[in-house]
């Protein structure tokens, strides 16, 4: 097992958005959470990460067997760990090759490789540049500064092809982009697809999921997991909104 | 000891004499009238005190507390060594080297030059050229401002340079001022002359680097004379030991089409205060101020800026940048005057400062005097906090606190550095900001 989520709560200034998770996810394996606006998809993604901003009151998580939520978000990267951001942050005056070259090297430098030179890491991002179709201007801007919504998603999947993350978690990659761009995002991550990788695919709508096939499908609702299935379960959703989910809800635990 | 004021005034005054009486022998007579007038004022000026609204947040009671010696030197291998280090131009280009504000000939070169070009330091310069005899203390106003008025009673040696008309300098000048704290606090008066010709060009860097521990005083003017169509580009760093006390001010004269850059960067002194005015005083000049003030500590690092738009169609840009941490405090005063004949002038200010800790502070003030009525100004201030966001970004990616902050900051204040025209000295820059940085 990769990752082993066990009642994790949390809350951001008192507010519990998170209100027990449960969630397994092995090495492999692609999973997608679905659920309204608000129900905390988000902000699990950004617990896993790390982000401060929330405090987890309850639970533990478990990664790779080690305790995740006692690891820097910096520690969890270097472990593997990869947020695809549903806002990436526009950083100016950090190029992104200095950049990208920084994050890849901590990694390596964690696990115990050697560092790579700027020669060698213009070579290993040329070819992943190449793999994922991508403009190769981008590399000397600016971390996402001036970036279209539809680059900044792009930029995102190619960090992640370039950091080669073991867990990777896509905070509504699809949201702003239109089909044209979300199949080349797709198309990105269908090819970072690997035995040797698990994908957590968050996303408010089933669009995304006819592009990323899903070995599994949960579906977040007030933050709880409310229903777990096969990738059969999210066009169950499209076809009947998530006002459905209300009935599937049992009546004490209705808002 | 600590000294009052008044007292404090009136042993400038004493020890004026004496170096009145020293210099009698050799100096210029218009040279000892113009130390003479410089005396006078400050004699009526006196220091200034937080009462004056341009130095409402600059105290300089620190200043006039110690009783200051005329500061004398030595000159030993560590010294020298170190010089060599944090010189940039090396052996074969031009530079002019002070230690404690004294002139050393034998660490100073001149490489090639164009013909006609003159480098070398003012002591010489105010026995030999006309130029200097001409313009020295005609840009920077003695009569009005204190500390100029103390260098120019007092001041000695500095760096003369003058571009003939027409004629481009490639390689950059340096000057260079280090200072070694010694057992008894010391002061010296830099003063440094730079005339650019009709339609010449020239590049400087001065650098202020100290070593050591002890208390020194360094009051610094440079008057900088852009004849038409010149080009010039200043760079200024001060990183002078911590309790040292650093006042400088510049006077960039920009004449008909000219153009006049500055770059004021502040990293060291107990108390650094840097006053840069840049008058454009002909048709289609040009001014360009850059100023980046990274703080620690109990630092109090001030900036004054004026720009005097004199003329139609002139323009001025300024941008400067501060980061403070500890317990220090930033200041930046930026005036923009624009006169009444100063038709179409296009200026353009901004102030940006990063804030580190709840217990540093910035004052800073954009002062607009428009007296024309076609013009363009804009001016911003923003007083900021290092975005979390970034930061959890640049986590999120594996790369370390620490190195994501600096990170952050190094981009913040290379917006100001990449200005910099000379790159091994912008590399330099970058390595004093890490430095400064991890403290």
């Amino acid at each position: 097992m990769l990752l082993e989520i066990k009642n994790l709560h949390a809350n951001v200034g008192g507010n519990e958005i998170l209100k027990g998770i449960d969630l397994k996810i092995g090495l492999g394996e692609v999973h997608a959470i679905m659920g309204p606006n608000g129900s905390g998809k988000s902000t699990l993604a950004q617990v896993l990460a790390g982000r401060d901003l929330y405090a987890v009151t309850k639970g533990e998580v478990l990664y790779d067997g080690k305790d995740l939520l006692d690891m820097a978000p910096e520690d969890r990267a270097r472990e593997g760990i990869f947020l695809a951001f549903q806002y990436p942050v526009e950083i100016p005056g950090v190029n992104n090759t200095y950049f990208l070259r920084a994050a890849l090297n901590a990694g390596r430098k964690h696990r115990g490789q050697e560092e790579l030179d700027a020669m060698d890491f213009l070579t290993y991002i040329r070819e992943k540049i190449k793999l994922l179709e991508m403009d190769d201007t981008l590399l000397n801007r600016p971390v996402n500064e001036g970036f279209s919504g539809g680059e900044k998603k792009r930029n995102e999947i190619f960090q992640m092809a370039v950091l080669e993350p073991k867990l990777a978690i896509m905070d509504e990659t699809d949201s702003g982009l239109d089909i044209d761009a979300l199949k080349t995002v797709a198309t990105g991550v269908n090819s970072l697809r690997s035995k040797e990788r698990s994908i957590i695919v968050v996303t408010h709508y089933q669009r995304l999921l006819n592009y990323i096939v899903p070995d599994f499908v949960h579906v977040l609702s007030n933050g709880r997991i409310v229903k777990s299935g096969g990738k059969e379960l999210a066009l169950e959703l499209e076809d009947k909104g998530y006002s459905w989910l209300d009935e599937t809800v049992p009546a004490n635990e209705r808002a | 000891m600590a000294i009052a004021l008044k007292e404090s005034e009136e042993l400038y005054l004493k020890d004026f004499r004496e170096f009145e009486n020293r210099q009698a022998a050799t100096a210029p007579a218009w040279l000892s009238k113009l130390r003479t007038e410089g005396m006078q004022a400050f004699a009526e000026l006196g220091f200034p005190t937080t009462r004056l609204e341009d130095w409402k947040y600059c105290n300089v009671a620190p200043i006039t507390r110690v009783r200051f010696q005329p500061a004398a030197y030595e000159l030993d291998d560590r010294i020298q060594e170190w010089i060599e280090e944090i010189s940039f131009s090396g052996l074969d280009g031009t530079r002019l080297v002070f230690v404690n504000g004294h002139y050393v000939e034998e660490l100073s070169t001149v490489g090639e030059l164009p013909a006609g070009t003159k480098v070398t330091n003012l002591a010489k310069a105010v026995t030999q050229s006309e130029a200097a005899a001409e313009r020295l203390g005609r840009y920077a106003s003695h009569k009005t401002h204190p500390f100029v008025a103390l260098n120019t009673a007092f001041m000695k040696d500095g760096a003369f340079i003058e571009v003939p008309k027409g004629v481009v300098v490639e390689n950059p000048i340096e000057i260079l001022y280090v200072s070694t704290g010694g057992e008894e606090p010391w002061v010296a008066h830099p003063r440094n002359l730079v005339i650019a010709g009709q339609g010449s060009q020239v590049t400087l860097v001065e650098s202020y680097v100290g070593l050591g521990d002890g208390v020194y005083f360094n009051n610094a003017v440079t008057e900088i004379v852009a004849e038409d169509n010149a080009h010039v580009d200043y760079a200024k760093l001060q990183s002078e030991s911590e309790a040292a006390f650093h006042v400088a001010t510049v006077l960039a004269y920009a004449a008909r089409n000219a153009a006049a850059a500055t770059h004021s960067i502040q990293f060291g002194a107990r108390l650094g205060r840097e006053e840069v005015t840049t008058v454009l005083d002909g048709e289609g000049a040009e001014g360009h101020l850059y100023g980046l003030y990274v703080t620690n500590g109990q630092q109090l690092i001030d900036n004054h800026t004026t720009i005097d738009h004199a003329q139609p169609h002139c323009s001025s840009r300024e941008y400067y940048k501060g980061i403070l941490d500890g317990k220090s405090t930033g200041v930046f005063n930026g005036k923009i005057l624009v006169r009444k004949d100063a038709q179409k002038t296009d200026s353009k200010q901004s102030d940006q400062n990063l804030l580190l800790s709840e217990t540093a502070t910035i004052n800073t003030k954009p002062q607009l005097e428009i007296f024309a009525d076609d013009v363009r100004c804009t001016h911003g201030a923003t007083i900021g906090q290092i975005d979390p966001e970034s930061i959890f970004y640049l986590r999120s990616r594996g790369i370390g606190l620490e190195e994501a902050r600096n990170l952050l900051m190094v981009a913040f204040a290379g917006e100001i550095i990449h200005h910099v025209k000379v790159g091994p000295f912008q590399r330099q820059l970058k390595a004093a900001l890490l430095a400064k940085m991890r403290g």
